[in-house]
């Protein structure tokens, strides 16, 4: 959808000319994408030596039913368990220490902040290999499928965590403020109002990380696992078509993954039903760069800059706190500018002198340019839609 | 904010029943097949064509026929084994915490593993042996394998040996199985696949006469039936039942079986061993 | 700590690190020169490119980078012979390589995409005024600052780069971390605590400070607007 907007943007709409060179371009194209896939399969078909891979000899058993029943199913309903275990368990994971790393105690906070930085850092490989080893050593029975699915959660998990913390982050200030002036404590007012809504917020992203999750099980081959990948190799090792049975894994995990990524995208909308922060589709890339303290979603905030771009309706909720100040006293010198929103422009303060940058400051709709910035913050709310844009 | 409340609510008493249905799930998945009585559980390899594999439901293989004969002296019926698969890496585990009664997945005797496990037999002494193309003539030991590229399974030491005691310019390429070696076999990209010589012979029975053996062993390999450490008397009713397989013709029956086409002859030095391991 | 100590100098254990970092910093290298050419085909005028940019993302962000690994070994390598060297390991190398940039490739193009999203209309809208074509204006105008403003994915995309890089296994690479771990813990399962604890906290050593750099420069970067 963005993208006939985005490149529209880049050249003016081609005339006749313009559409006939391209009509040309898009044809050369297209032979030549033909000639690169007929070269291939003139390769796998008369190979300098070995065999003719695309013999029907070698694709009947990696289709048959007997390669269906006995290897591809078990083998997808193994990758399956493993990553819907994994999902629910980094969702516990992330929801402990994404919510420990909130928390007004200190202590907790570190040591919080210190395993999901850890676990966020380490190969999911490594972890697998380690605990596979380990359950082994320590007579653990389906070490491999442990192994799997906790290496799997750790690193998960940990990235669910970074997800709660941005979705609290999220939240309009006022869902807290307003609790604590209910009288709520503020471990109350996080557990209570913040999180919640935060879940809803993190949910697509939950289901894009399963995506992670599917294609990641297949690591577990190198462990053993005998997840999809593992049982279309043995399959393969019967009839010496391996080449033939990974080409059916493959197509199998993508299209699984390609429906969950596509159902991860459908989300949001219902999601945003339920949430005053923004539950927009997050990229299967880890959201945010490590140790960042003010945990902006970037992409979220090229997102919503785009939003304003194509001239849509402004945002329901600030943008000013993207990140997770949540729990930290100082948001106001952490938070990220880009972007201006208006409906929150007394946030647009410079983080360091605390004061709005000049090119910031909203002219006043009926006053003269380069009032004070402080004095209109207050009148700014919802209504702000009515008064013209700035840039106008 | 109130209806928000509410859902999150809702929402969060949905979730919690749906983390419990799925904890039954998964608990009974993952840890369901406990001991049954009067059954016997038998470790074996899943994916190695001759000796241990998986195919229709059922299970082929040497290791397979010896482990059913064995069973069947000790009183169990076919329908009386549970197989189950016992990855290289795992076997002690398993046997030390008692996931299976035996192993019976090329499982070589040595003195590292016998300090965790015990073992009868052995059943069948394999050795370490090289595979090639039919038509590949140039290969007739691991000697002539300087300037070749040798394939073999990641983790396994036998390459390393070839290359330290044979062949110190032969190129080395690893691989998760031997499957995927016997592919690059095929395809050209490398000379040899070295492993046990019945592994190879299972492998090249698979082939359709692609793949021969070079048929020199070099090393030799004690396969035998792991089991708890210390468990003499059962050892010594393995051994009987080995000695009574290799006796009355059916080892040879099963060899023969498994490794059909491929001329494939067990060490004649060693084989049929003497069962008396672990008495 | 005498046993770790033992370790390092029984294995390599840098060396296996420095495998991973060069496989990181190649494929890096490798990746974000597709990406720009990705980014440029899925905002080009022309609509077959589109379709393949879109198609190429989509492939390779749903599909397991394992699978991509073994392929390169046993499809690009073992049937198409296509081949860098006559040495194994520096083929398998190069091998793994490729594989990692084509995957990571889809990644890159998406996190310039997102950047792409930062820059205003006005200045897509004031090239096109000026006359300047689709690639002017995309080299000239959008992307140096679609780059400025996708700094921040760009560095997660590079952390995960760099731990992808262990999946190399797959492709035969048998001098990388992951498999040194896996042999050292064959031979000293005794201490596998700790082994696990040396590669991991290499990793966090080596991922860290790309983490705060990546942080400081989409802070510093980022086009103040």
């Amino acid at each position: 959808m963005a993208q006939t907007n985005e490149s529209s943007l880049l050249f003016d709409q081609p005339g006749p000319k313009g559409r006939r060179t391209i009509r040309i371009a898009n044809l050369i194209a297209a032979v030549i994408f033909a000639l690169v896939i007929l070269m291939i399969l003139m390769r796998l078909h008369n190979p300098p030596d070995g065999e003719n891979q695309l013999s029907w000899e070698l694709w009947k058993p990696a289709l048959d039913y007997e390669a269906w029943s006995d290897f591809y199913l078990p083998g997808l309903w193994l990758t399956i368990k493993a990553s819907v275990l994994a999902v629910i368990g980094s969702v516990l994971f992330g929801f402990i220490f994404g919510i420990g790393r909130l928390l007004p105690n200190l202590i907790l906070r570190t040591v919080s902040g210190v395993i999901v930085e850890f676990c966020r850092a380490v190969p999911v490989l490594m972890l697998m290999i380690f605990f596979w080893r380990w359950f082994a050593f320590s007579g653990v029975s389906e070490a491999s499928y442990w192994a799997v699915v906790l290496g799997l959660i750790l690193y998960n998990g940990s990235v669910v965590a970074e997800l709660i913390r941005s979705g609290v982050g999220n939240l309009p200030n006022g869902q807290r403020e307003a609790s604590l002036a209910l009288g709520l404590t503020r471990t109350q007012s996080l557990m209570q109002i913040e999180v919640p809504q935060a879940v809803y917020a993190m949910l697509p992203a939950a289901v894009t990380q399963l995506v992670v999750v599917l294609k990641d099980t297949a690591l577990g081959s190198i462990i053993m696992y005998t997840d999809l990948l593992q049982e279309s190799r043995r399959l393969g090792s019967m009839y010496f078509n391996i080449l033939q049975t990974l080409v059916v894994a493959a197509v199998i995990y993508f299209l699984v993954c390609f429906l969950l990524s596509h159902f991860a995208r459908w989300l949001p909308k219902k999601m945003q039903e339920r949430t005053a922060a923004p539950a927009d589709f997050v990229e299967p890339v880890a959201p945010l760069a490590i140790m960042d303290p003010s945990n902006v979603n970037q992409i979220a905030v090229a997102k919503e800059v785009d939003e304003d771009k194509y001239g849509g309706a402004p945002r329901q909720y600030h943008a000013h706190h993207r990140g997770s100040n949540a729990s930290i006293k100082h948001w106001k010198k952490t938070r990220y500018i880009q972007g201006y929103d208006r409906t929150q422009p007394d946030t647009l303060v410079d983080p360091k002198s605390l004061d709005i940058p000049e090119f910031l400051k909203p002219s006043p709709p009926h006053k003269v340019k380069g009032g004070k910035g402080k004095k209109k913050g207050n009148g700014h709310s919802k209504g702000s839609s009515d008064t013209p844009d700035k840039e106008s | 904010m109130q209806g928000t409340g509410i859902h999150a609510r809702r929402f969060f008493r949905n979730l919690t029943a749906f983390l419990c249905a799925l904890a039954c799930l998964f608990s009974l998945t993952a840890c369901g097949s406990d001991k049954e009585a009067g059954k016997i559980r038998i470790g074996i390899k899943f994916d190695q064509p001759g000796l241990g594999f998986k195919k229709s439901g059922t299970y082929v293989g040497f290791d397979v026929d010896v482990a059913t004969y064995v069973a069947n002296k000790l009183g169990y019926s076919e329908d009386d084994i549970i197989w189950k698969e016992a990855p290289s890496k795992q076997r002690e585990a398993m046997l030390q915490n008692g996931d299976v009664d035996m192993i019976v997945a090329t499982y070589s005797i040595t003195d590292e593993r016998k300090k965790a496990v015990s073992f009868a037999g052995p059943y069948i002494v394999a050795g370490q042996d090289l595979m090639v193309r039919t038509d590949d003539h140039q290969i007739n030991g691991p000697e002539d394998l300087n300037g070749k590229r040798l394939c073999s399974v990641t983790g396994s030491t036998s390459a390393v040996t070839v290359k330290q005691k044979f062949a110190s310019e032969v190129q080395l390429m690893e691989q998760p199985g031997y499957a995927e070696c016997a592919t690059a076999l095929f395809s050209g990209i490398v000379d040899a696949v070295t492993t046990d010589d019945i592994i190879l012979a299972g492998l090249a029975s698979a082939s359709r006469g692609r793949l021969r053996l070079v048929g020199k062993p070099f090393t030799q390999e004690r396969y035998g039936v792991g089991i708890k450490k210390g468990d003499k008397a059962l050892a010594k009713k393995i051994n009987a039942a080995l000695a009574d397989m290799e006796a009355n013709g059916s080892w040879q029956r099963a060899l023969d079986n498994n490794t059909r086409g491929t001329h494939y002859r067990p060490d004649p030095r060693y084989n049929p061993p003497k069962p008396q391991e672990g008495e | 700590m005498g046993s770790v100590l033992q370790l390092f100098s029984e294995y390599n254990i840098p060396g296996a690190f420095w495998v991973n970092i060069q496989l990181t910093l190649w494929s890096a290298l490798f990746s974000l020169i597709l990406g720009v050419i990705l980014v440029v085909m899925r905002i080009s005028p022309i609509s077959s490119m589109r379709v393949f940019g879109r198609t190429y993302v989509e492939f390779f962000q749903n599909m397991p980078l394992t699978i991509i690994m073994v392929f390169m070994v046993l499809g690009v390598f073992a049937q198409l012979k296509l081949s860098f060297s006559t040495v194994f390991s520096v083929n398998f190398f190069w091998l793994a390589v490729v594989g990692l940039s084509l995957y990571t490739a889809a990644f890159v193009c998406e996190s310039l995409r997102s950047g792409i999203n930062t820059v205003p209309l006005g200045q897509a809208e004031a090239a096109r005024a000026l006359g300047l074509s689709f690639i002017q204006s995309a080299s000239e105008i959008i992307l140096p600052q679609a780059f400025r403003g996708s700094v921040a994915p760009l560095g997660n995309t590079f952390i995960a780069l760099l731990k992808n890089s262990t999946v190399a296994a797959a492709a035969s690479v048998a001098t990388e971390s992951s498999s040194l771990m896996s042999e050292m813990i064959e031979y000293h399962a005794n201490s596998i605590v700790a082994i696990f604890l040396i590669f991991a906290l290499g990793y966090v050593i080596l991922v860290l400070p790309i983490g705060a750099l990546t942080t400081f420069l989409s802070n510093k970067l980022a086009v103040r607007r």
